[in-house]
């Protein structure tokens, strides 16, 4: 036919790469694409800017121009202006920060806190210095030292038993096994042995242990009672201690839960699907009363550290199922070219599943964080003057009856710093850990 | 005298020698009330390459997973290099320091870059100093002609080139005898060939082979011997030459026809 062409075609060079084409007009051509390319998205952007501007017009005087720094009621700060009372925040800012804690002491927890950044900083950046991680390992002990001080020997004993249960698990399997004991069996009865020869040590040992070194070399800070921390440190320290405790614990509970062995796996699920199950409320009101009931009449078990354990068995619950979601996420070749390659168990766990399947439940992992650090408020339930616990007494307070957004508002930024860094961290990591495309 | 027949003295005088890398009796394996392995019965010689071909599900890549004990088989008995695999941990280690295994989807480690991969086992499992993996490491690498790469991670890699890292991550660990599970299956079609050609060097060097693959090429120019399966049993085995000219069963003429008429 005519006109029809031949489709045959063959390149007669190969054609070089160019740069993209730029992009025109910068910052006014940015708006007219992304703020004002049509009829619709032009009235959003000038309601949305309108919005804004309409909250700043509220919120800048009242908090930044009107605000009153210096005064000793809610009725001197109207007298100076009608802005943001924030003498309230001023006056009571160290009791926010420290609860009751001594005046004169208050460099200890201060020193446990920036020392606390020390201790984190080589968990979260691989550049850090690695031997730094010994002291992130001691640090735990050095900061309860500090804040609730009494002689350095308590601490360290406790530190013991764990030393003690971890001595059992790690040398005593292939003691067992010798003795023509099954290895899955051995591994079982050394668990069992540690938790119980820890137990026995912090029931009956720990104290007699505390005082003979203290007769031998006697170190000690001025003891704080549990009943003089609040505000901001308490959160902080429950907070703090929930995050510390809970991935460790809900990696073990994640793995326990897949395992073969049924004692380990209904021992797990038993536990995730109890603690999951109940409010964080009740559990806070089992370790504040009923507590006492089971323990050995006479038994002093310090309120936070009971509070602490229930937050870290509460958040260990719900890590323990955002990692095995990761878990599940791995493709089955993971686990097989491990194998094959004749890694066992705990190494093709430690060096090809959990780093893997942790940087997947990152952003769970975090979220879970998050949710424990906020929960840690409701401890006020319990009688606990966490910065919320603080508020009742303030507000109940002559001279400052009334005020409520100053309040609400210093306590929610102190959350949002916090939060907000979480989140920011773990936006980092993600980047960070992204090796190529898979 | 032709390669082929070359190949063939070469199989009679490693059969003669009796020098067993992998025995296999009257094993059976059902997947739940599938009997996915039916009495087979297999005797693999040092230095022996055998490729294994057969219908999807006739059970060939669970036959060589059983081997490194990937799969447990129910009933008969695998020696491998004479260590018997029973459930004892010990004996499955050993079998698994001695055989190597490549994978389908390569199976790479993504969060690990490529020298990594290839010297996490020889460091945590055989125990070796970090510069000696990773010097034998870059010698396999080399090997395999993807040096240059030992720095990214997989994730930046093609296929071909995941596969052969994926070979020289197993040839680390030094094993006797190499698994292959259709090594080429996921590839494009031009990176079949650099692979092929990995595993024919590596035929050449006279390591132990298993090859599950349909890969008729690569069986008529390296196997010593070729096995078809199909319904989870062994059908035909013969040296390459005769199952390619002159199959005896029908259904292994049938399954001929159909991958060599495209």
């Amino acid at each position: 036919m005519a006109g029809e062409k031949s489709v045959a075609f063959v390149a007669e060079q190969q054609i070089p790469p160019s740069p993209p084409p730029v992009r025109t007009g910068g910052a006014l051509g940015w708006a007219r694409d992304n703020l004002f390319s049509g009829v619709f998205n032009s009235v959003a952007t000038l309601l949305s800017l309108a919005f804004v501007a309409y909250i700043l017009a509220m919120v800048v005087p009242w908090l930044f121009i009107d605000s009153v720094w210096n005064a000793s009621s809610l009725q001197g700060c109207r007298e100076v202006d009608d802005g943001a009372c924030l003498a309230v925040i001023n006056e009571r800012f160290l009791q926010f920060v420290f609860g009751f804690y001594p005046e004169e002491l208050r460099w200890r927890p201060i020193l446990a806190f920036v020392l606390l950044f020390v201790a984190i900083w080589p968990a979260l950046f691989s550049s850090a210095p690695r031997k730094l991680l010994i002291f992130s390992a001691l640090y735990p002990l050095l900061a309860y030292w500090l804040i609730w001080g009494g002689s350095l020997w308590g601490p360290v004993g406790a530190v013991v038993g764990i030393a003690i249960g971890w001595a059992c698990i790690r040398f005593l399997p292939p003691l067992l096994a010798r003795g023509r004991l099954d290895e899955g069996l051995a591994f079982l009865a050394a668990v069992g042995a540690g938790i119980l020869g820890a137990a026995l040590w912090w029931l009956f040992c720990v104290i007699a242990f505390e005082e003979a070194l203290s007769t031998v070399l006697a170190i000690s800070l001025e003891p704080v009672e549990s009943a003089r921390l609040g505000g901001f440190l308490l959160s902080t320290i429950i907070g703090v201690s929930g995050i510390a405790g809970s991935l460790p614990i809900g990696i073990v509970l994640a793995l326990g839960r897949q395992s073969n062995l049924i004692l380990i796996k209904g021992v797990c699920v038993g536990f995730i699907e109890f603690i999951r199950g109940v409010p964080l409320i009740t559990l806070l009101f089992v370790a504040w009363l009923l507590l006492s009931y089971f323990l050995p009449p006479g038994t002093e078990f310090d309120l936070i550290l009971r509070v602490v354990i229930m937050v870290t068995a509460f958040a260990s619950a719900y890590m323990a199922e955002v990692i095995r979601g990761g878990l599940a996420g791995l493709p089955r070749g993971q686990y097989e070219a491990a194998d094959s390659l004749g890694l066992d168990y705990w190494k093709s766990m430690r060096l090809i599943v959990l780093p893997q399947a942790l940087k997947i439940s990152i952003p769970g992992i975090v979220n879970t964080f998050i949710g424990l650090f906020k929960d840690t408020t409701l401890v006020i339930i319990i009688g606990l003057l966490d910065p919320v616990g603080l508020l009742q007494p303030i507000r109940a307070d002559q001279n400052w009856n009334g005020i409520v957004w100053e309040l609400y508002g210093f306590i929610a930024l102190f959350f949002f710093i916090f939060c907000f860094a979480m989140s920011r961290y773990s936006m980092y990591l993600e980047r960070n850990l992204d090796v190529g495309h898979r | 005298m032709t390669a082929a027949t070359e190949r063939d003295e070469e199989r009679r005088a490693m059969t003669a020698s009796g020098e067993v890398a992998i025995e296999i009796a009257g094993m059976n394996k059902w997947f739940g009330d599938f009997h996915v392995l039916r009495d087979i019965n297999l005797t693999v010689y040092r230095g022996e390459r055998i490729v294994v071909c057969g219908p999807s599900g006739s059970g060939k890549s669970t036959l060589i997973r059983c081997i490194n004990a990937l799969e447990n088989h129910q009933a008969g008995r695998i020696v491998v290099e004479g260590t018997e695999l029973s459930s004892d941990i010990k004996n499955i280690d050993r079998i698994r320091s001695e055989v190597g295994m490549c994978f389908q989807h390569f199976n790479l480690f993504p969060h690990l870059s490529v020298i990594e991969n290839c010297t996490l086992a020889p460091i945590w499992v055989r125990r070796e100093p970090k510069k000696e993996a990773e010097d034998r490491a870059r010698y396999f690498l080399e090997r395999v002609k993807i040096g240059d790469q030992a720095l990214k991670y997989p994730g930046q890699l093609s296929g071909g080139q995941q596969q052969r890292v994926a070979i020289a991550r197993s040839l680390c660990m030094q094993p006797r005898i190499m698994l292959f599970d259709e090594p080429t299956s996921a590839l494009d079609p031009e990176m079949i060939k650099e692979v092929l050609d990995v595993m024919v060097d590596l035929a050449e060097s006279g390591m132990t082979m298993l090859v599950v693959s349909h890969e008729m090429g690569f069986a008529r120019q390296v196997a010593h011997r070729i096995i078809f399966m199909d319904e989870g049993q062994i059908v035909e085995q013969n040296e390459p030459e005769a199952f390619f000219n002159n199959p005896q069963s029908e259904r292994t003429k049938l399954f001929l026809s159909q991958i060599l008429s495209h």
